[in-house]
């Protein structure tokens, strides 16, 4: 450096490459923060393109003939051997016209779904005296209908690769113009338990499976993992074990969620013998995945309440107990439920273990009570996103759009119980 | 009385002046204090005596904070402090097994360097005290409690129509009176104050000292200050430390009129900051 140069000259000489510097990091983390955004836009925009047309479902209207020699051959209503199928049949042939050939029938059949039986057995029993009437009902098309109606089968394609015969294609626009084709809001989605037909399948058995499970996590993870925390930010003696728990916590927070699975598998199904595929073990093993997460959360907010409220209150002769309990976790207690909600949230959204302990069956039925075969949300996902037909695809897309709804609602419950409840010091 | 050597200048010594006064009501002797290998403080011996007030004067990290912990086993927090001598209260030792420093710290009352008071309403702040010791029986005489140590701690006027309003929305100088309002509502026999006015401005720091010269009619206070001229006006006696040591102590007057240490003089003209 030359010796000549001022204090003010040498501060000028450097500035330009202070300045260079500080747009240089700006800039790439600009860069950063828009690559970030953009594939977030992308996951959303390809998810919601997919997944917003499974909301809807095309519907077939029919009018049914609710025949008395069908449905109550001897005067009484005979639900066992009623044939509602045959009477939607029926109604389908009454509407297009010229069907004779028996293999034609049946192709023709295929147009409607297999739940347009239990929706009219479903009519009759909530009301008996229709029995004999005609009767006209919205019923849903089978789903490769409304993947035609919906653009998703391409009709230029050759016949053999299509899951439509040119005869079918010919019969819903046979519909479609006679007006007895609509799109409505899908409320099988909502309603049903999943099912082999994607236009009666819905996510209500996964999503009360997911919510059995984690009502089991959160009553479990939460008071143990509070309860770890506290005892070991404030009583636990410091000392070689105490320190080893710490590291084996933080590891216990990064181990792969498989792994208990498999422990959960082994512990509470093959040792405790609890029920496969319920939503108890799937709680429990959860838990066990959640525990740290809560456990590190509960110990960063104990750890963040300032050391001069816990003095003014040993200095007042309160013992180590009260401390804790009127002082600390009043305040540290923000910081825990938002750890809880986000430990929650990764539960939520776990897959792999559940797969180990059996919730990855084909289960029809919603599940009722903790110990009911269930399976959850983000396992329904993975399970219509490996079923061939056309129409799991969407479904898929729709049931990752509710798993995100609920997750977000979850975080953004995480925040806004933070900002309630955060006090100023 | 031996007679004392005139200025001496060793280090490590027996401390100068008197570290004996009428009426002890806390007496510390040989105490040593330990953080890990680190010996905080050196073979203090300090009488406190009733009503009045002893101010505890030194450069930073000499030791005078870690003695005052020492006198209601704030100390016990930290887990590498040890504490080995003897300090007793009222004649026993408040280290002997079975005390309980639960129990002492309701006798040995503190307010700290910060105010810290609790993030609750004013009232609640003040009533905490007697709360967890059981010391009203019903929600009248916890009031009284409540009213009484307000107005002895120069703070009701102030509060008196705001006492459900939190004690942190209160000015750095109401808060620290709040946290003495909050000390004496245990009813203490001594009140140990680190360093209580040093976040406080001089007109808040004034009303402080105004409050110790009331308090110290019935309590005995220990005050650590970094001022000399806040010792010089509240205490009656003043000990100096020195990197561990108790260097020297007498009244008031006489440590700074005719200090008889040179460590104490350096530090009462400036030399030692």
């Amino acid at each position: 450096m030359d010796k000549g140069l001022t204090t003010r000259q040498k501060v000028e000489a450097g500035l330009a490459r202070r300045r260079r510097k500080e747009y240089t990091f700006r800039a790439l983390g600009a860069l950063a923060t828009a690559v970030g955004v953009i594939f977030l836009a992308v996951f959303f925009a390809s998810l919601i393109g997919n997944g917003a047309s499974a909301f809807q479902q095309t519907f077939m209207l029919l009018d049914v003939e609710l025949k008395e020699d069908v449905l109550a051959p001897g005067g009484e209503l005979d639900l066992q051997y009623a044939d509602f199928d045959g009477l939607v049949r029926s109604a389908l042939r009454d509407v297009v016209p010229g069907v004779s050939d028996r293999s034609e029938r049946r192709a023709l059949y295929r147009l409607v779904s297999t739940g347009a039986g239990y929706q009219l057995r479903d009519l009759v029993v909530a009301d008996p005296s229709l029995v004999g009437t005609t009767q006209t009902v919205w019923v849903p098309a089978a789903s490769n209908v409304d993947m035609l109606v919906k653009g998703n089968i391409d009709r230029n394609l050759d016949e053999s690769l299509r899951p439509l015969s040119d005869k079918q294609i010919g019969w819903v626009d046979v519909l479609d113009q006679q007006g007895r084709l609509e799109s409505r809001f899908n409320r099988a989605l909502f309603t049903n338990g999943d099912s082999r037909d994607p236009e009666l399948a819905g996510i209500k058995g996964a999503v009360m499976g997911s919510f059995y499970m984690l009502l089991v996590t959160v009553a479990l993870s939460f008071p143990i993992g509070v309860a770890a925390a506290i005892y070991l930010e404030e009583f636990a003696p410091k000392s070689r074990l105490s320190d080893l728990i710490e590291v084996n916590i933080n590891n216990l927070a990064a181990v792969p969620s498989i792994v208990f699975g498999l422990l959960g598998l082994a512990v509470f199904i093959n040792w405790m013998a609890l029920p496969r595929s319920a939503p108890l073990v799937g709680g429990l093993v959860l838990t066990l995945l959640t525990l740290p997460v809560i456990i590190i959360a509960s110990r960063a907010a104990i750890k963040a309440v300032p050391p001069s409220i816990r003095e003014a209150a040993l200095g007042l002769g309160a013992s180590q107990m009260q401390v804790v309990f009127h002082h600390v976790l009043p305040l540290a207690l923000p910081g825990m439920l938002t750890g809880t909600i986000i430990g929650m949230s990764r539960a939520l959204g776990e897959s792999a273990p559940l797969l180990m302990i059996g919730m990855v069956a084909f289960i029809v039925d919603v599940p009722g009570s903790f110990s009911d075969p269930a399976t959850a949300l983000p396992v329904q996902v993975y399970l219509w996103a490996d079923s061939p037909e056309r129409a799991f695809a969407e479904r898929t897309s729709a049931a990752i759009i509710v798993l995100l709804g609920f997750l977000l609602l979850m975080n953004l419950t995480a925040v806004i119980l933070r900002k309630r409840m955060e006090r100023k010091w | 009385m031996p007679e004392l050597p005139d200025r001496t200048t060793e280090l490590g010594g027996e401390t100068v002046g008197n570290t004996r006064c009428e009426n002890p009501f806390m007496v510390a002797r040989d105490v040593n204090v330990y953080y890990g290998d680190n010996h905080a403080i050196q073979n203090v011996s300090l009488e406190i005596g009733k009503k009045q007030v002893i101010a505890l004067i030194g450069p930073s990290g000499c030791g005078k904070s870690t003695f005052l912990r020492c006198l209601n086993r704030m100390n016990d927090t930290i887990e590498t402090a040890r504490v080995t001598g003897r300090i007793t209260l009222d004649g026993k030792d408040i280290y002997r097994k079975e005390q309980d420093p639960v129990a002492l710290r309701a006798r040995v009352g503190m307010v700290f360097q910060k105010p810290n008071p609790f993030p609750k309403s004013i009232y609640d702040n003040v009533a905490y005290g007697p709360r967890i010791h059981g010391l009203a029986a019903d929600r009248a005489e916890l009031d009284g409690i409540v009213h009484t140590s307000l107005e002895r701690a120069g703070l009701l006027k102030e509060v008196k129509d705001r006492l459900d309003e939190p004690g942190t929305s209160l000015s750095g100088g109401q808060q620290q009176r709040l946290c003495i309002a909050r000390t004496i509502a245990v009813n203490p026999e001594v009140i140990l104050m680190d360093e209580p006015c040093s976040a406080l401005d001089p007109i808040a720091t004034a009303r402080i000292e105004d409050l110790m010269d009331e308090l110290c009619e019935d309590y005995a206070i220990v005050i650590v200050t970094h001022s000399m001229q806040q010792a010089a006006r509240v205490s009656k006696r003043v000990a100096y430390f020195h990197l561990g040591l108790l260097v020297e102590v007498d009244e008031t007057d006489k440590i700074f009129t005719n200090p008889q240490h040179k460590l104490t003089e350096d530090y009462i003209t400036g030399r030692i900051g």
